[in-house]
């Protein structure tokens, strides 16, 4: 291997890593900002209780997380040098701002959050989990800015020998950052939603002593899961028809889509095969592309071949076309999980709605295993998106071959895949321990009620 | 002044703030498995720090994003360069990070105890590194016509930059001991005052050793003449002055002095380095500098606007943090980690 694929390999390994649990960050943060304003407004302590055993699980997950993240401070640096020395004049500036806005914001809030139960009035700390929450989602706002601009770029000029910024706010008003956000966003709701959903279920299977605050954590899953499955499939879609006209290699990528087709029919199950550029499988429903593209039966979907010859006049001779198997199943896959999680949240929240619902076993099981939908979900989705820019580390302006690091060697390269694909791995296994020995507590464990005096 | 200087000084700042909070951080996590005689007390030392060090952390990660946005060029030739050192360090952050938060979360001590050896670790990787980076950086690393490190990791292991690691610890070790001297009450509170006491005398020898090494073996040091000697002298003399507040028990006036001492020593560097920002000792002309690094004046000038209007903010919040949680910890202290 050369230090090129396994820099790769590096940056797709930590960074999907890092992602398994930034969205659980991103919308348990929120969910428990809401428990506890509801423990607030109401008095009802099952919330408190809530707040606190939730919160447990949260903070298990957040250690990693921000320890995951810190490798993604520097990496662009570490194995991307070139890519650095281009894009830093745009990219560094989200990237500090993300420090200077968010990451202060998140990291000294949540110091105080989990010293301060017994030090602020329960308003309060409910004030407190708001700002973490606050700076958790800012934070994606500016490294999708980034990442943004890297999908489609925007703002800026080319001089020196580099991408220069000359327009900052173009920067933020990138139309493909504000389909990217909220998709992000969502989709971090509803795995808050899910993951609240499964252990609540496990509760319930369990017969945990006090079911109450479950079955409460439970409605209060599905509802998350629901509104978020909800948007993210919405926006999706949008997304999608966006990135038609703006990367339409991409997307004919995701739907295997060889040849220019009018109307376009959309693919079902199909098994591309590369080298000869075509399927040598195919099953197809007539029209739905154009269809899901331009809300009616006819238009015009650009097929792989077709743009790959329009970027040879654009860019000069080369391969254009990126992975097309792996960009049409990830795809897909995410579709799928898609849309299978807003049947489930949808009955989940139906069956939950009457205040002392009951659940049948097989059901219950259904839905702790349903914890796993999200992270498949959004997992294939950013491989999708990374892989089927490729050929480009950023889009129409710089190779990803261009990007790599000269003063890095193969063997110090494979060092430190090795090394953190390593540690990682041991450091899920204690996280899953963690993870498992909370989330079987009863919440009136280690619980301690609040002391008027103090508060 | 122009905007390139401007984010040269908010750089230092930066790991000024760095270097006093984690210098102090780190400190505690590497005498904690030595000062500590059972699990409450290690809980305590813990728990000093416990609110504040992700926020602590955080002002190295600005230091990162920063030095990507204003100066890219030092980002890339720096953090290529020094790839497998700052693999150690992620590593030794990494494992840190997850310890503080799993360490109390089963009862038993191996468990703990475990995770207190990679608190150890980290802190004490970070802090030898950084120490081993900042000498090489001012001493001055293999660098080409393309801006890019040609010397390899044992190139980074020379006399000069073990010198300055080791000063590093040391330092962090005193600067730390000092620091739970002030956050520590009851009979534990002697112990460490104690060990602090002990932990002068080589933390004087250390600095010493490093700035004349420094005149001595490093070029631009000695090129700026007199004036460079200022900044590590006030360091010097701070440092020396700590011990004997430390010996009338006045541990805040000592712990300020300490601070100065990492915060002097931070200047002398990057006010040694200024203009340049990394050193070529194949050719002065490939040195890396605040002008040929830089990112372009369109961003620079949006980076100080964001700068200018933000770091107040984070100034008076993680301040307040500690004014939340400045009372000392005893044996009966509510402790979360
Ligand atoms: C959509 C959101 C998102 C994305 C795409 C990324 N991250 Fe992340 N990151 C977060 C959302 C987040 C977060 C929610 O803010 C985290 C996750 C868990 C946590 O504790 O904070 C975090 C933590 C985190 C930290 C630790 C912060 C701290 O100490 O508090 C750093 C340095 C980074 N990230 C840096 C990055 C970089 C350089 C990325 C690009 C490759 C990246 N993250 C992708
Ligand atoms: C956090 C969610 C993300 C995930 C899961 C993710 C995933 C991936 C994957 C799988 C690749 C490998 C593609 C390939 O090599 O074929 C990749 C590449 C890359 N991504 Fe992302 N990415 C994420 C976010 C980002 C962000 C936010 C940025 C920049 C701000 C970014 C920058 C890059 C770069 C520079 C590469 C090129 C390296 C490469 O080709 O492997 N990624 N990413
Ligand atoms: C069901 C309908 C869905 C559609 C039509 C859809 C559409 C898309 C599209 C077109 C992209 C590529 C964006 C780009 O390349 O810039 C994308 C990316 C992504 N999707 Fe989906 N998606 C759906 C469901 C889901 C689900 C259920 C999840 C997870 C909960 C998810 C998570 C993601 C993530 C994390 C990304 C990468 C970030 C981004 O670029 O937005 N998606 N999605």
């Amino acid at each position: 291997m050369d230090v090129l694929a396994i820099s790769r390999w590096q940056f797709a390994i930590v960074t999907v890593y890092h992602f398994f649990f930034v969205p659980i960050t991103l919308g348990m943060s929120i969910s428990i900002a809401i428990m506890e304003t509801i423990y607030v407004k109401t008095g009802n302590e099952n919330y408190r209780k809530m707040a606190k055993f939730w919160g447990k699980l949260f903070l298990i997950n957040f250690a990693i997380g921000v320890a995951t993240g810190i490798v993604q401070e520097f990496q662009f640096g570490m194995n991307w040098s070139e890519y650095s020395r281009f894009m830093g004049d745009i990219f560094g500036a989200p990237l500090a701002i993300e420090a200077l806005l968010a990451f202060y914001m998140e990291s000294t809030f949540i110091g105080i959050w989990i010293f301060g139960w017994n030090k602020f009035s329960p308003k309060g700390h409910a004030a407190l989990a708001w700002l973490v929450a606050l700076g958790s989602n800012l934070s994606a706002i500016w490294i999708l800015t980034a990442n943004s601009f890297m999908q489609e770029p925007v703002g800026y000029a080319l001089a020196n020998g580099r991408a220069e910024m000359v327009d900052f706010f173009a920067l933020i008003a990138n139309h493909h950052l504000w389909y990217q956000f909220p998709h992000v966003f969502f989709s971090g709701i509803t795995q808050a939603g899910f993951f609240i959903m499964g252990i609540s279920a496990w509760h319930m299977l369990k017969k945990t002593k006090n079911i109450e605050p479950f079955k409460i954590s439970m409605r209060f899953g599905a509802k998350a899961g629901l509104i978020g499955i909800i948007f993210v499939v919405f926006i999706g879609h949008f997304q999608g028809q966006h990135l038609t006209a703006h990367q339409p290699m991409k997307m004919a990528a995701a739907e295997a889509l060889w040849e220019t087709e009018n109307p376009a029919s959309m693919s079902l199950f199909a098994i591309p095969d590369q080298a000869n550029l075509k399927n040598s499988f195919n099953i197809t429903l007539p029209n739905i592309l154009s269809f899901l593209n331009y809300n009616k039966f006819k238009g015009e979907v650009k097929g792989i071949n077709n743009v790959q010859k329009e970027y040879e006049k654009k860019y000069g001779p080369g391969d254009y076309i990126p992975n097309v198997l792996g960009s049409y199943w990830t795809f897909r896959i995410m579709v799928g999980v898609g849309f299978l999680m807003l049947l489930i949240a949808f009955i989940v929240y139906m069956k939950t709605r009457k205040e002392n619902f009951e659940c049948k076993p097989f059901n219950l099981k259904i839905i702790f295993y349903s914890i796993f939908l999200p992270t498949i979900g959004i997992s294939t989705g950013w491989i999708f998106t990374e892989i089927a820019r490729q050929p480009w580390i950023v889009f129409g302006l710089m190779k990803t071959e261009q990007g790599i690091s000269k003063a890095v060697s193969v063997g110090e390269a494979l060092t430190t895949l090795i090394g953190f694909t390593v540690l990682y791995a041991i450091l899920i296994v204690f996280t899953v321990q963690l993870w498992k020995k909370y989330a079987k507590k009863d919440m009136d464990e280690d619980y301690e009620p609040i002391n008027p005096s103090e508060a | 002044m122009d905007l390139n200087t401007v984010w040269f000084i908010l750089i230092t700042v930066l790991f000024i703030g760095y270097f006093f909070l984690e210098g102090f951080d780190y400190g505690v996590g590497m005498l904690l498995p030595f000062i500590a005689k059972d699990d409450t007390e290690r809980r305590m030392i813990i728990n000093t720090i416990g609110p504040h060090w992700d926020g602590n952390e955080v002002w190295l990660l600005t230091a990162g994003g920063a030095l990507f946005a204003a100066f890219p060029e030092w980002y890339a030739t720096l953090f290529s360069g020094f790839y497998l050192p700052l693999f150690l360090m992620l590593v030794g952050l990494i494992v840190r990070a997850v310890a503080f938060e799993y360490r109390s979360k089963e009862d038993s001590l191996k468990w703990r105890y475990n995770w207190d050896r990679m608190i150890f670790l980290g802190s004490f990787l970070t802090a030898l590194l950084w120490g081993v980076a900042i000498a090489n950086i001012m001493r001055g690393t293999p660098i080409d016509a393309t801006k890019t490190y040609t010397g390899g990791f044992f190139n980074l292991l020379n006399p000069y930059g073990l010198i300055g690691g080791v000063t590093f610890v040391v330092l962090f070790l005193f600067h730390g001991a000092v620091f739970l001297s002030l956050k520590i009450g009851g009979e534990f509170q002697k112990r460490i005052v104690e060990t602090a006491q002990k932990l002068w005398l080589p933390s004087v020898i250390m600095a010493v050793i490093f700035i004349l090494y420094t005149y001595f073996d490093v070029d631009i040091f000695s090129a700026k003449g007199l004036s460079a000697f200022v900044p590590p002298l006030l360091a010097a003399v701070s440092l020396v002055l700590s011990g004997f507040y430390l010996k009338s028990n006045k541990a805040g006036i000592s712990f300020i002095l300490t601070s100065l001492t990492v915060v002097f020593i931070t200047v002398a560097v990057f006010f040694t380095l200024y203009p340049n920002v990394m050193i070529s000792s194949t050719s002065p002309e490939y040195n890396l500098t605040i002008y040929n690094a830089s990112a372009s004046q369109y961003t620079l000038g949006v980076m100080t606007w964001v700068a200018g209007i933000l770091v107040p903010f984070i100034l008076v919040y993680q301040a307040w943090s500690y004014i939340v949680f400045k009372k000392r910890l005893t044996k009966d202290s509510e402790l979360e980690y």
